[in-house]
């Protein structure tokens, strides 16, 4: 088996889950920038977050033969602070250019609170004016619902965003239909608790198709599972899915929306 | 098997609510209503059940009370 982890909090993970991963046929792993547990205190600490997502962790990474990726923003969680939000927005310019930085993300809204979708509002911008694609994250149980309809809204009002080059990740069977059919990828992400377990997440898949879905653990420091991806595979195998189609789940359709950033190329 | 035993979990719940003091919080009432979508006859189930704990509203709140979900939306109880 061989698949793509489209989205790990891998800064917050232990040396000995890359190389789990690596063992069970990861073949790039990709970092979405997001809340650390605790609020940053300024935009200071944002600065060193950014240093160790484009120069420390694609290094860890390296040692297992590992390609690190990453997504740069303030995370919704720590939006509700709008002076912090545009301190910390005037600095991600200058991480654009680094060698391992695939776009904006994962950006999105929390509590569905005015603030936030301010500060969704100028990450969009952000990436329009610098061409960069976006990973979305949608709002956790009684939020999501709510949280995707005005995501989707505010990038369905930037005519200069292009919805193939957007990921909305944390879909459910309540949100993945009205996605896919504004044009964007749904990403399918895969928790003990919340979010979705391995058998909906098939589900979803036979019921709605693979084209434009990823799967992926979103791994942090809580309760989650930096093999979800290959498990999920697994249940896949179980219900008689062909290993071709297992392959353009968990390989193939995240590599076809990554590479879209020419600067995502796995061996 | 599985679905047995997650079925069984959740009626262990119930009992252990109804054997615990105190009032419970909306999200009791808000857990029994979505039981009720499990009786649906067709296959979106999983669907109806995530919609009736979800804000169906779609105006931004002014503040986040926290940055925690707690699982349902108290709007629903405050409707009925």
């Amino acid at each position: 088996m061989r698949y793509i982890e489209p989205h790990g909090h891998m800064v917050s993970r232990v040396t000995d889950d890359y190389e789990a991963m690596i063992l069970a046929g990861c073949r790039a792993v990709c970092e979405p920038a997001f809340w650390a547990g605790y609020d940053r205190s300024s935009a200071q600490g944002f600065y060193d977050y950014f240093c160790q997502l484009t120069d420390y962790e694609p290094k860890r990474a390296a040692k297992f033969g590992l390609p690190h990726f990453t997504w740069l923003c303030i995370n919704p969680k720590e939006s509700e602070d709008t002076k912090l939000a545009a301190e910390v927005l005037a600095v991600i310019p200058e991480f654009l250019d680094r060698p391992n930085v695939l776009g904006i993300g994962e950006i999105g809204l929390n509590k569905n609170t005015r603030n936030e979708l301010q500060v969704l509002e100028q990450h969009i911008d952000l990436a329009a004016r610098h061409e960069q694609m976006i990973l979305v994250h949608t709002p956790h149980l009684e939020d999501k619902f709510k949280g995707t309809r005005l995501i989707m809204d505010a990038l369905l009002a930037d005519s200069r965003i292009q919805p193939e080059r957007v990921i909305i990740d944390h879909v459910e069977e309540h949100t993945i239909q009205m996605v896919l059919d504004a044009g964007f990828w749904a990403g399918i992400t895969l928790y003990p608790e919340s979010k979705t377990t391995p058998p909906r997440a098939v589900d979803m898949f036979e019921v709605y198709g693979g084209q434009r879905v990823w799967l992926n653990s979103a791994c942090d420091w809580g309760r989650s599972d930096p093999l979800a991806v290959p498990k999920t595979a697994v249940e896949m195998r179980k219900r008689g899915h062909s290993a071709e189609k297992i392959d353009q789940l968990v390989f193939q359709n995240p590599i076809r929306f990554l590479s879209q950033n020419p600067r995502f190329t796995v061996r | 098997m599985d679905a047995r035993s997650k079925l069984i979990d959740i009626a262990a719940f119930l009992d252990r609510v109804d054997r615990g003091e105190g009032e419970p919080d909306f999200r009791l009432d808000a857990f029994r209503s979505a039981l009720a979508e499990l009786q649906l006859e067709e296959p979106v189930r999983a669907r109806s059940v995530l919609m009736s704990l979800s804000d169906p509203t779609l105006e931004p709140i002014a503040k986040a009370p926290g940055k925690g979900a707690v699982g349902a939306w108290p709007g629903h109880a405050a409707s009925t």
